[in-house]
């Protein structure tokens, strides 16, 4: 990766307040082409609130968003997708009962014909959804199957594989590996190294340092609202990022 | 599909040649089709996560307006019937407006609008002609083309309500199977707040549900009272219930997300076979209550358990 390439994006010196409280005091985060930047930090240190503001929630109280180098304010969540920045949450992305392909279109569902014939190309759907999730390494045999049959590791692979589908340039997953056993926390820790190395700049949100260490090639620790580390993957190990979660830099 | 052929079997054998001939096919399927187009009208509704309790009272509300308005305020028919229509749509829209907006149990809203609009529906028509039933609709001018439309029969002995009734399952299957609607439907009631992530318009859905419930009542008032030249403020009594009993026979989901329009309407045919086949067999026709409470149990139990099945891993 060249070294005068911007981020694709950026927090510069982000505050947030609620009312008097203040979650977020001069946060900064990059993410860049092709490489995965951790956020780290226990329950309460502020993860959440940063995730939002990039997500396009809300707005920072003070403080710069940056995509590929233009400050923006996202006026939604739609707002921040249509920039390319997408966020996966851990339960609210998709829905047990419905089919992978269903899933995986459901709101910008591929049409054929016109007037009352309109109709979703169901063929289309079944295709590409199992050729997306082949390339983050599922395989899914039956793209009729609900997705409340897969595993944990393969249904995030659906929100995954959906996001990038749609256009994303950037991921932020919100705590994937959060009540996952070691087998399925791999699986999915694979998908983002998958995505990453097609080129896609990913967040990955986690009080986890085991699940960071692996695939993170920028660590940013929170603690009560502030960032108190910032690594690179050579400074970073897993004992480091431990005691700095926890007892600060 | 299995539970409707077992029920045909037993009462083939059991009520034997009349349960077999056309007439008895007719005679069951005739039943079932005013049910079946408010099961399939409902099952959607219920895909999509919510209940409408409501359907009964605005059939009798639907049919007492059509009555009021021909009789007794001279409108013209074919404008009544239109006049009707829009009015049940705009029931349809209370009701979703009242559930989307207040976020409460639409059980709980529809039970409210299900008693608000049967009392209406009683204390107008006697506020304005001091009765409860009003007949005579024959007589108006334009009753023959309406006639043809909602009350002629086809093949001899069956109703054209069944026409309409299978022309509601195919249109209700191609939208919820093959349209982007038909996956929103599904997605509202699978999950509202996932739906909504993914850029779902899931409140404008379900306000659209409500009103195909709503006009579908409608038809099936306008077909009864077309046929039956009159009406009564007590139409379509339970039939709410009998409704819902048809679409969750049908392996709709009390929970939403799953269901089928194929599915409703087989529950419905299967209250007909039971209905007009336990007369075929001579038992005492206080029994069909219990046979059908046995068939809904049952049903309940198998879509439960294949609910569990869709949900594991």
């Amino acid at each position: 990766m060249t070294a005068n390439r911007l981020p694709l994006l950026e927090a510069d010196r982000v505050s947030k307040r609620f009312g008097a409280v203040t979650a977020l005091e001069d946060v900064s985060l990059t993410v860049d082409k092709g490489a995965v930047t951790c956020l780290l930090g226990d329950n309460g240190a502020g993860k959440s609130t940063l995730v939002k503001i990039l997500a396009g929630v809300h707005p920072p109280t003070r403080g710069e968003i940056r995509v590929d180098g233009e400050p923006i304010t996202f006026s939604s969540p739609r707002d921040a997708r249509e920039h390319g920045v997408a966020t996966v949450h851990q339960d609210l992305a998709v829905i047990p009962l419905m089919s992978v392909w269903r899933n995986f279109f459901l709101g910008s569902e591929p049409t054929v014909g016109h007037g009352p014939l309109r109709r979703i190309d169901v063929q289309r759907c079944r295709r590409i959804a199992l050729e997306q999730l082949q390339q983050l390494g599922i395989s899914v045999h039956d793209p009729d199957q609900t997705v409340g049959t897969l595993s944990g590791g393969e249904r995030q692979a659906v929100a995954i594989a959906r996001a990038l589908h749609l256009g994303a340039k950037v991921l932020l997953l919100d705590e994937p590996t959060a009540a996952m056993g070691v087998r399925q926390a791999e699986i999915v820790l694979e998908q983002i190294q998958r995505a990453r190395d097609r080129g896609v700049g990913i967040v990955l949100i986690t009080h986890n340092p085991r699940h960071a260490a692996p695939v993170g090639d920028r660590f940013v620790i929170l603690r009560h609202g502030r960032v108190v580390g910032d690594f690179s993957s050579r400074e970073a190990s897993i004992e480091r990022l431990t005691t700095v979660m926890t007892e600060g830099g | 599909m299995a539970a409707a052929l077992a029920v045909w079997g037993f009462f083939a054998i059991a009520a034997g040649e009349p349960f077999r001939s056309t007439a008895g096919i007719a005679a069951y399927s005739n039943a079932a089709a005013p049910l079946g187009i408010l099961a399939v009208a409902v099952a959607l509704l219920m895909i999509g996560g919510e209940f409408d309790l409501s359907v009964g009272s605005i059939i009798g509300f639907a049919s007492m307006s059509l009555m009021l308005l021909t009789t007794h305020f001279d409108w013209p028919l074919w404008p009544a019937i239109g006049a009707v229509f829009v009015l049940s749509a705009l029931i349809g829209l209370l009701n979703g407006l009242l559930v989307v907006r207040t976020g409460l149990p639409s059980f709980i809203v529809t039970l409210g609008t299900l008693f608000a609009f049967r009392g209406l529906t009683i204390a107008l028509s006697r506020h304005w002609t001091g009765r409860t039933q009003l007949g005579g609709l024959d007589s108006m001018p334009g009753y023959d083309g309406a006639r043809q439309l909602f009350a002629s029969d086809v093949f001899g002995v069956f109703r054209v309500s069944i026409v309409w009734w299978l022309v509601l399952i195919m249109v209700a299957t191609w939208v919820l199977l093959r349209t982007p609607l038909g996956n929103w439907v599904f997605a509202a009631g699978g999950d509202a707040q996932a739906a909504r992530s993914a850029g779902v318009p899931v409140d404008r859905v379900k306000m659209g549900l409500f009103v195909v419930t709503a006009l579908a009542a409608c038809l099936v008032a306008v077909l009864q009272v077309v046929r039956f030249t009159g009406a009564d403020v007590l139409r379509g009594e339970l039939q709410e219930f009998r409704a819902i009993a048809a679409a969750v026979i049908g392996g709709t989901l009390l929970t939403g997300g799953y269901g089928s329009a194929v599915g409703a309407a087989l529950g419905a045919l299967i209250f007909g076979m039971v209905q007009q086949g336990i007369v075929m067999t001579r038992v005492d026709a206080d029994w069909f209550q219990v046979f059908l409470g046995i068939v809904l149990l049952m049903a309940v139990v198998v879509n439960h358990a294949l609910r569990h099945r869709a949900l594991s891993a």
